[in-house]
């Protein structure tokens, strides 16, 4: 047992390897929020007129809320007060204005991404995925963009969108997270400085998986990404997103913003290997990770699927959601969520069955490790009009240790009799009988565990595109280092 | 010298002493079998043997093809040619027995140096195991032991003795929950494992198994020690007069 228990634990304790700091001149606003910075970001991006007013409308109700101390508190989580008055709110690589080639790209920003394995240089791209990389607060290179746009495909920066299809802004920004809908997504909407903007046009089925690959680099920053996806109707695009951070000893606030919007017969793909800094073995530092994330089946048969591995943070709070206001259309939650040490994570989703014959689907499986605190927290609402609605999920928990925690508030609002539920959940520990079994075969403890780990993750794992599924398997096995109990 | 040579074993579980000195030799290409009643130590010898850390070997030693044994992890002790046919198996979910099986597999040929097998290689060799045993090729791509029956469960116990080839193979009990057919079909798949390098140590409790494995050597294990010793006979004595003369003969041979 003791071997079986050492071995766990030395899982655990596997050191984290995204955390190098890249040193870079930065160009960065006094820290602190007000209207004026908001100004000024808005002034640096060169907005239009709509976004600066957006914003600060947005900063105005962010600011009533923080004197109303109506940051939410409703999450599972602990944390110290965030002095919002102490982050930098936009910090950007110095660089020539106007970035036309790679060539151009600080070489040290480039090998940044060379040493987390994301190759930006498109020659040697051959995986056939196109990358957006967002460094800090700003986009640093769109990779493929001429070969999407021989297909009517928009892959940029939003800064990008803001200055060369604000039409496509204006109409679809705040529409499915308006800058009300929570205290977080209040505070992205007025200092968000970048993320990546995708609008695939009618009937195209995007040839290769996009990817943005987001990395925080500075001290003291918070970043602030907005992610919009559209997908008109009749296509289809699958979307992913990896992050990583340095290694830092205080903590840092990532609220981020995702918004799909899938017309009729559209279908988007939505995909994320979350590995922020997640803090040492002693709960010190690592990322706040509070992101709202929601996407809208506006059209008929219409389908938004959502797949995460959450391995990452100090805390994650992040709800994944569909409206499912288009008849037939599909929601669809895949979830890992590790936690280990001292992470904790509230994470889940919310479908909202607006439509007619509308079905979502969650399958959502935590693991918790060390003192890990690991939360399920999801809503099913069937509104009145939702006949037929369907719905089915499946919340599996996996403990490893004795010290770990795994909770589940599952909520279900059904306003029309005709629905049907199926809810499934299950608590399981990794037993000393199991890790006997696979090392009496000969397999090493650290390697059981994985092997259990991602058996019990399969049939979210299932949902990744193939290289990203063999990615978060070695990601989780690393995350678990140390943590055999 | 022996493959296998066990000289006064003490173990205890929960400050409780199970084995109290057991001593016993085993050959390459001689099979054994221990018998005993329920709560007689059996299954906790096969698990000691198997090196499972839950037992607290407090004196003996066990020599295994001329190594300490005690003094090796689990997983050693499978890479060095160990392998215990579990009485309960467990479940894996979402690890497909063929990947499960080839991850042993590798990890045996990676700790003595030999190349690893990859799933073209592997495939016929499980198939032509599979066939041994009578198993479904549905089997592969199923979760490991989930949704098994008894019967099942414990022919993929037989089919990983197979495709892993060890020295020394215990079976726990492995008999136990099967019916006739299955039996004899295990019993086949055990039989076919004779091999002048291989030991083989069959634990159990009914003598019925024996009619189909028919052991060189018979021990009957009671109260913790070996208190008879012989030929396949033993068995069917056993089976005649039950254990309970000679758990009266072990009664006697306690120090009072």
């Amino acid at each position: 047992m003791s071997t079986n228990l050492n071995a766990i634990r030395d899982l655990a304790e596997r050191e984290y390897k995204w955390g190098f700091v890249t040193s870079v001149e930065e160009e960065r606003v006094p820290k602190g929020l007000n209207e004026d910075i908001i100004r000024v970001i808005s002034a640096k991006k060169n907005e239009p007129e709509f976004m600066l007013q957006w914003r600060l409308k947005a900063y105005r109700h962010w600011a009533s809320l923080e004197k109303a101390q109506a940051e939410p508190k409703w999450a599972n989580v602990k944390y110290g007060p965030i002095d919002y008055q102490e982050i930098v709110y936009y910090s950007a690589p110095k660089q020539k204005p106007g970035l036309t080639s790679l060539e151009e790209l600080d070489p040290e920003i480039l090998r940044t991404y060379e040493k987390l394995g994301i190759p930006l240089e498109e020659q040697k791209h051959l995986a056939g995925v196109a990358v957006d990389a967002v460094f800090d607060s700003v986009s640093v290179a769109t990779t493929f963009k001429e070969k999407l746009a021989e297909l009517g495909i928009v892959f940029c920066s939003f800064s990008e969108a803001v200055q060369k299809h604000p039409d496509l802004v204006q109409k679809y920004l705040g529409s499915v997270v308006p800058y009300s809908d929570n205290f977080f997504a209040a505070l992205n909407a007025a200092v968000f400085t970048d993320g990546s903007f995708v609008y695939v046009p009618k009937g195209v089925r995007c040839p290769m998986e996009l990817s943005t690959y987001f990395r925080i680099n500075a001290a003291n920053t918070g970043q602030f990404e907005r992610t919009l996806i559209v997908a008109d109707e009749g296509s289809y695009v699958s979307y992913l997103e990896g992050c990583t951070a340095p290694i830092r000893d205080e903590n840092q606030l990532h609220a981020a913003v995702v918004e799909l919007i899938a017309l009729d017969n559209a279908q988007i793909k939505y995909s994320t290997v979350q590995n922020w800094y997640p803090g040492d073995k002693e709960g010190k530092g690592g990322i706040y990770n509070f992101v709202t994330k929601r996407g809208k089946c506006l059209g008929v048969n219409s389908k938004i699927s959502w797949t995460q591995v959450e391995t990452g943070s100090a805390i994650t709070w992040k709800y994944p959601s569909c409206i499912l206001q288009g008849e037939n259309s599909v929601g669809e939650f895949y979830s890992v969520a590790l936690t280990n040490n001292y992470q904790q994570a509230d994470t889940g989703t919310k479908m909202i069955h607006i439509g007619k014959n509308t079905r979502s689907t969650i399958v959502a499986k935590g693991i918790s490790a060390g003192h890990g605190q690991n939360t399920y927290r999801g809503q099913v609402k069937i509104m009145k009009g939702a006949t037929g609605a369907r719905n089915y999920t499946q919340c599996d928990s996996l403990l490893i240790g004795d010290k770990c925690g795994a909770h589940t508030f599952p909520y279900i609002e059904v306003r029309n009799s005709s629905a049907r539920m199926e809810h499934e959940a299950s608590t399981s520990k990794i037993g000393e009988d199991q890790l006997f079994y696979l090392r009496q075969r000969g397999l090493k403890a650290e390697d059981a565990v994985s092997m259990i780990v991602n058996g019990f993750c399969k049939r979210v794992f299932r949902e990744l595109p193939m290289e990203f599924a063999v990615e978060a398997q070695k990601l989780l096995s690393v995350s678990l280092e140390g943590s055999v109990g | 010298m022996s493959l296998l040579e066990i000289r006064n074993l003490h173990v205890k579980v929960d400050n409780h002493e199970i084995l109290k000195g057991i001593d016993l030799k085993v050959n390459a290409g001689e099979v054994h079998s221990i018998m005993g009643p329920n709560g007689s130590g059996k299954s906790t010898l096969a698990q000691v043997l198997a090196r499972r850390e839950t037992y607290a070997v407090t004196s003996g030693e066990v020599s295994y093809n001329g190594k300490d044994l005690l003094a090796m992890k689990p997983e050693e002790a499978a890479c060095e040619g160990i392998f215990m046919a579990f009485q309960y198996p467990v479940e894996i979910p979402g690890i497909s027995n063929a990947y499960f099986l080839r991850s042993a597999l590798n990890a045996i040929h990676k700790y003595r140096g030999l190349d690893e097998m990859d799933a073209m290689d592997f495939l016929p060799l499980f198939r032509e195991k599979l066939k041994l045993l009578d198993m479904d090729e549905k089997l592969m791509n199923r979760s490991v032991n989930e949704g098994f029956s008894g019967g099942e469960k414990k022919r993929n116990e037989i089919l990983q003795m197979a495709v892993l080839q060890p020295k020394l193979a215990i079976l726990d009990e492995t008999d136990s929950g099967l019916d006739i057919d299955a039996l004899r079909i295990v019993a086949q798949g055990v039989e076919a494992m004779r091999h002048p390098e291989r030991a083989i140590v069959v634990v159990t409790h009914y003598q019925r198994l024996l009619n189909y494995i028919v052991p060189d050597f018979v021990h009957v294990l009671v109260d913790g020690r070996i208190v008879r010793s012989g030929g396949p006979e033993l068995a069917l004595e056993l089976e005649e007069k039950g254990y309970g003369s000679m758990e009266a003969e072990a009664r006697h041979a306690t120090p009072a």
